[in-house]
């Protein structure tokens, strides 16, 4: 801190500080601990607020435990979330093998113009097009009818089928990023070893080229399932009655209930189960935040 | 303008460690002053103190005859040529010249010209407009000199400026540095671990170790009377005999070894745990006994150098020796496997304490 | 590396690329179908129409303005917090540096609708009524991070010597800060700015709960795709795919120029003169 203070000056580095402590304790802190408080609160009409009934009480979580439907819901979306990583994974691992470590350097910054494309069309409209083409009398059946792969038209858009293709289309991309960025950390030189030393390519895989990745899935991993678990436009756009995502009951207790604290309380959750989700891959895969963070 | 740089039982402790150990010494006004020392000495600990970017835990530093404690790095009459140089990557070569200008207020016409008229000080007259990548390094180096020069300092300050050039180009430097200095007058201090450069430049050596100072004299006296047996093995060669004192009288001892007894000068501070140190080129061989300090040896092997040729050798117990003889071109190169005399002069020879002490904090 | 193998991962990126974008192509084709309901099949015919209904409604516009509004907003706090956040974190050592580390980072893997909820209630407490200033808040929490990020990579390329070096030929601290400092900092300074906007236009989750009465474009498109689809979302998403491949262009044109004229500026000369 005095270095920081010998290279710019008392004014400025209380100008650094003060703008961090805003960020981080008024929009990111309070509020969360806030959330929390309130999720131990009952869901009172105003006059009653601050008067004998408003008491801390586990009464918002119990309602969760209390009612089936919530928690298969709940299970639901953890593992259709863990899927779609799981997906994600797959597909975008070759992917960034290639770009990092095959593809001629000067074609990528070309080549991550055109990928990220989807990504500056915002995340309504990605889910939007699959809408489109997933629709009973849409693109996807008349192209396979056509192709006479299918008779009669699929109905895509029932059980979690078109969330999962929904969700891995709008975040894969959260997934080839961080783990193009970790191979390509990886020297060039030791995939040439382990190939020289007679190694087959899918031991230098398993050897070599995954373990270094790992910060990278991780990462990928964390975001890909955060996004997914907390999506809620995919959910929306494409799923059917038979399939419903926490966080469409979350909206439930926020704008149909207006009880926002039962609210806050399947909010928090949510945030427990991400937390939780980190922490696990942080220890299967034995990196630290900052490796997954970057 | 220029002026005096004094350190007055100056400390600098990082934690527990004490990098600088009551360091006193003054620089006079004009002066080319090194620092002299192997890393970690605590001799870029002392530059940064001086520039203000560390403060001393104890001790006072005066510039000129004023006490800088108060006074930050921009408020100093010091200029940094830093070991990487640090010219800005951003600016072309005149803005980083001009920059001290800059932030003094001084109008963009005036700095330009002043930024020019350095450049060709430095014997760069057409790169004011180049970018900082397209210098080679010893150009870089003159660029950072310039900009050293624009703020007229009193003291410029210098932390090893030229340890990224070759071999050629900083003996070069050197003598291009020694001159600047000479035709600005600025107080010159110097840090770096080449004794070459050090004796080569400088009016005056300090040689550190473990953040004291061993020595402070000129570059000959360094060499020929050397203050402890750090000073006498860290500056030139040395063939080191241990032994012990057997007898005193004036300026001069007798030293009993397990290769017979000498003759020696006696050397500051020389007490019971002392040691002999004889330089190489004090070394004489001959074919037959001469001088009553002499140590019969076999010649082990034969470097020829160039401008001298290095003859090593070994004596009866199998200590090894090495004599240094200038090549003018005449002289005998002796075989290897050749039996000799290596022969010395009593005042050439000195015995001096052994060893530095350990600093605090640090494991003996 | 072999050459079977190398057709083989070629093929597999066309047809990802082909992945990404045709679902986007039909998406635009469908604003241009005169059919009711937004599809490519059964192609009814060319129109032109859904983009004049676009034009013609009001709370699109509205929106619209809002969700700059927003952008701009969050662009112009994120990017200075970002930014002192990192230069503090990058001076700091140890513990307190990871600590500080895992606070900033963790809004980015907290759920939208977890920030949003939090913050709304958060403000709500201080009779702080919901709308899109809550939305700027609750988004800068977490694109601040983004920023941070980016300018905390940038700091490892910059060598602090410099900082001192200015120090040293006597400016202050503010001028250190302008001349060297930032100067270094621009381009990550400029991709913060671009990710902080994108980010903000293209937030949902956040501004879903902390809105208010107000509407931005993706709460709009929202709103719309719920009460009964028509193809002026398509013609929306036609519009916004054009700036985007507008933009990714010019960035294409100007980095290849950038390239060329890096290769055309040779080595620095050596010292053997």
């Amino acid at each position: 801190m005095s270095d920081m203070i010998r290279r710019y000056g008392f004014t400025l580095t209380s100008t650094f500080c003060l703008l961090t402590a805003f960020w981080l304790l008024v929009l990111v802190i309070l509020p969360n601990l806030y959330l929390f408080e309130n999720s131990f609160r009952p869901y009172l009409p105003v006059v009653d607020i601050g008067g004998p009934k408003d008491v801390y009480t586990l009464k918002n979580y119990l309602t969760f435990f209390d009612s089936p439907i919530h928690i298969s819901v709940f299970i639901w979306t953890v593992v259709y979330s863990s899927i779609v990583t799981f997906i994600c994974f797959v597909i975008a691992y070759p992917l960034a093998y290639y770009l990092s470590k095959v593809a001629h350097p000067r074609s990528l910054p070309t080549l991550f113009l055109i990928l990220t494309i989807p990504l500056w069309v915002s995340e309504i409209m990605r889910s939007f097009a699959w809408f489109i083409i997933l629709s009973l009398k849409g693109p996807l059946n008349i192209l396979l009818i056509d192709a006479s792969v299918i008779e009669k038209p699929i109905r895509w858009m029932t059980g979690f089928r078109s969330v999962l293709i929904g969700l891995v289309y709008t975040y894969v991309l959260f997934m080839l990023f961080p783990i193009f960025n970790a191979i390509q950390s990886l020297d060039t030189n030791q995939i040439e070893a382990a190939e020289d030393l007679g190694s087959p390519w899918w031991r230098t895989h398993w050897r070599v080229i995954l373990p270094h990745s790992k910060p990278g899935i991780a990462s990928g991993s964390v975001m890909v399932f955060m996004l997914s678990a907390g999506s809620i436009l995919v959910p929306t756009l494409l799923a059917s009655t038979s399939s419903r995502w926490f966080t469409e009951i979350i909206q439930q207790w926020m704008f149909e209930s207006n009880d926002w604290n039962t609210g806050s309380a399947y909010a928090f959750l949510l945030l427990i189960l991400c937390t939780l989700f980190v922490t696990a891959v942080m220890r299967t895969f034995r990196v630290k935040l900052s490796d997954i963070a970057r | 303008m220029s002026a005096s740089v004094e350190l007055e039982n100056v400390c600098a402790d990082f934690g527990s460690f004490r990098a600088v150990d009551n360091v006193s010494v003054t620089i006079n006004a004009g002066e080319f002053f090194s620092f002299l020392g192997p890393s970690g000495c605590g001799k870029t600990t002392i530059l940064r103190m001086v520039s203000g970017f560390i403060s001393p835990s104890q001790g006072v530093i005066r510039i000129g005859g004023e006490d800088m404690r108060n006074s930050r790095p921009n408020q100093r009459p010091t200029a940094l040529i830093f070991q990487n140089l640090a010219l800005f990557p951003l600016m072309p070569i005149w803005e980083n010249i001009a920059f001290g200008l800059e932030v003094r207020g001084v109008d963009k016409k005036k700095r330009r010209e002043r930024a020019e008229e350095l450049l060709r000080l430095v014997d760069l007259p057409d790169a004011a407009d180049k970018a900082v990548s397209q210098l080679s390094g010893g150009q870089k180096q003159r660029v950072a000199i310039a900009r050293a020069l624009a703020v007229e300092p009193a003291v410029m300050l210098l932390d090893e400026p030229l340890s990224a050039l070759d071999l050629k180009l900083r003996q070069h430097m050197r003598a291009e540095l020694r001159a600047i200095q000479k035709r600005t007058n600025v107080t010159f201090i110097y840090i770096t671990h080449d004794q070459g450069e050090a004796l080569a430049m400088s009016d005056k050596v300090a040689v550190m170790s473990h953040g004291k100072l061993q020595q402070v004299a000129s570059p000959r006296e360094i060499y020929d009377r050397p203050a402890n047996g750090f000073v006498a093995s860290f500056v030139g060669e040395n063939n080191v005999l241990t032994g012990t004192i057997t007898g005193e009288s004036g300026g001069s001892a007798s030293f009993e070894t397990a290769l017979g007894t000498f003759a020696a000068r006696l050397g500051p501070g020389a007490g019971k745990e002392s040691k002999l140190y004889l330089r190489p080129e004090h070394l004489r061989l001959t074919a037959e006994p001469t001088a009553a300090n002499r140590i019969p040896v076999e010649v082990t092997d034969v470097a020829f150098e160039g401008n001298f040729i290095s003859i090593h050798t070994r004596d009866a117990t199998g200590k090894a020796l090495v004599s240094e003889a200038r090549n003018d071109g005449r002289s005998q190169i002796p075989e290897r496997g050749a039996r000799l005399f290596a022969e010395f002069d009593a005042d050439q020879a000195v015995i001096l304490a052994d060893g530095t002490p350990a600093r605090k904090g640090e494991p003996a | 590396m072999n050459r079977k193998s190398d057709w083989l991962f070629r093929a597999y990126l066309v047809i990802f690329l082909g992945y990404m974008l045709l679902p986007l192509l039909v998406m635009g084709g469908a604003a241009f179908n005169d059919s009711r309901f937004p599809s490519v099949f059964p192609w009814v015919g060319f129109t032109g129409q859904w983009f004049v209904e676009l034009w013609n409604d009001p709370r699109l516009l509205n929106s619209f303005k809002n969700t700059i509004l927003v952008a701009l907003a969050v662009v112009a706090l994120s990017v200075p917090i970002g930014t002192a956040a990192a230069i503090l974190i990058n001076s700091l050592g140890g513990w307190a540096r990871s600590t500080l580390y895992s606070l900033m980072v963790a809004p980015i893997l907290t759920p939208g609708a977890v920030i949003g909820i939090s913050t709304l209630l958060f403000w709500n407490r201080f009779s702080v009524p919901s709308g899109l200033h809550l939305s700027v808040l609750g988004q800068v929490s977490y694109i601040s991070a983004f920023v941070m990020l980016l300018v905390l990579a940038r700091l490892q390329s910059f060598d602090r010597s410099l900082e001192e070096a200015a120090l040293d030929l006597g400016a202050n601290h503010p001028t250190v800060l302008r001349r060297i400092l930032l100067p270094h900092l621009y381009p990550a300074l400029g991709a913060g700015a671009a990710i902080a906007f994108f980010q903000s236009i293209e937030n949902f989750n956040v501004t879903l709960f902390t809105r208010g009465p107000y509407d931005t474009m993706t709460v709009y498109v929202f709103s719309k795709v719920r009460s009964g689809i028509t193809p002026t979302i398509n013609a929306l998403a036609v519009i916004l795919i054009a700036v985007t491949l507008t933009g990714a262009i010019a960035y294409e044109i100007a980095r290849r120029r950038k390239q060329a004229r890096l290769d055309a500026l040779g080595p620095p000369p050596s010292d053997d003169e």
